[in-house]
């Protein structure tokens, strides 16, 4: 079971580059959207995260971040990234393979790979909304946006 | 369930009637080449079924994806203002391969645009907002890719093979209309 609104978030720290490490606690004081999916590459994911990226200055203006998690390696993530112009860190849940993912309930064992997932964290590291998607179906973006727009009117 | 978000209004390109019982809108790309093979599919659907499909067609460039895509919506949006959406629509997506301004500049004057203020109409905030708008529609609409299909206000995770599509929307003509819809 992923997990559900209301739960702190499990930290992690994970590479994003084979130099560089992203943390959740990085994020604190700060809205994160986590988009966890199978693999680079895969054309489901593809259309997704372009989606997410071009509406990277919407999420902001809301005041979240966005990161993309899966379980492949940075040197994968990075020719996808660099391949598709994403604008937002890929996280490789590689070693050992798919625990962030485990921790937050939407590891799929029998394929080793993540749930296509996601979670939306506020400022206190608390999941505020969180979305498993169903196999082959590609999540749009308006879920996300509804569940930030609910933080807003909750704080005004 | 994803419904359209805003529902098909008069701000919308449309072509056949507004009262047709099936109403089919595409968020595209220009530039997407899947969309492009949509293109040759929704004009067979238009000739199949005539007098009964509505067509929208609303903006959704993945500017970061496709580098034109964006001047290219531009483009389809500023001749509208001129009343030939359409015609820079099939314009653009027959020439998929070359839509750089200088080629938008091209299909402009083919199309007997008045081509300076269309220029401007490019480069205008009015024509970026509408796009840009088009495009947060379908974020909020549930697309996650292009082409994105609604039919009569749903968004439509079938097959959009010509065969399979067209099926889909004759069984619709067939079935009782549900009482939610207008």
């Amino acid at each position: 079971m992923a997990l559900e609104a209301g739960t702190q978030a499990p930290d992690f720290s994970l590479h994003t580059t084979p130099d560089q490490s992203v943390a959740l606690r990085d994020f604190r004081g700060r809205r994160l959207v986590l988009t966890f999916y199978p693999a680079d590459w895969s054309p489901v994911c593809t259309d997704q995260l372009a989606v997410y990226s071009e509406l990277l200055p919407e999420f902001r203006k809301l005041g979240a971040e966005l990161l993309g998690l899966s379980v492949d390696g940075v040197w994968c993530h990075l020719a996808f990234a660099k391949d598709r112009k994403l604008r937002f860190p890929l996280l490789s849940d590689f070693e050992p393979k798919g625990d962030v993912a485990r921790a937050y309930g939407v590891y799929r064992k029998g394929e080793g790979v993540s749930e296509r997932a996601l979670f939306v964290i506020d400022k206190e590291g608390i999941i505020r909304w969180s979305h498993v998607s169903p196999i082959g179906i590609n999540p749009g973006a308006e879920g996300i946006l509804e569940a930030l727009e609910g933080m807003e009117k909750v704080k005004r | 369930m994803s419904p359209l978000r805003p529902p098909l209004g008069p701000r919308d390109h449309v072509q056949g009637s507004r009262n047709a019982p099936i109403r089919l809108v595409e968020y595209g790309d220009y530039e997407c080449p899947y969309c492009g093979r949509a293109y040759r599919i929704v004009k067979a659907l238009q000739e199949a079924l005539g007098h009964d499909l509505l067509f929208a067609w609303r903006n959704f460039p993945l500017s970061q994806v496709h580098p034109h895509a964006l001047r290219a919506a531009a483009a389809a949006e500023a001749a509208g203002l001129q009343s030939r959406f359409w015609e820079m629509h099939d314009m653009l997506f027959e020439h998929q391969d070359a839509l750089d301004d200088a080629h938008l500049l091209a299909y402009a004057e083919l199309l007997g645009l008045d081509v300076e203020r269309f220029a401007r109409d490019l480069d205008s905030d009015e024509v970026a907002e509408r796009v840009r708008a088009d495009f947060l529609s379908g974020a909020r609409s549930g697309v996650n890719g292009t082409p994105t299909f609604f039919v009569n206000g749903e968004r439509y995770d079938g097959s959009w093979e010509p065969d399979a599509f067209l099926e889909f929307l004759r069984d619709l003509l067939t079935e009782p209309a549900s009482p939610e819809s207008p």
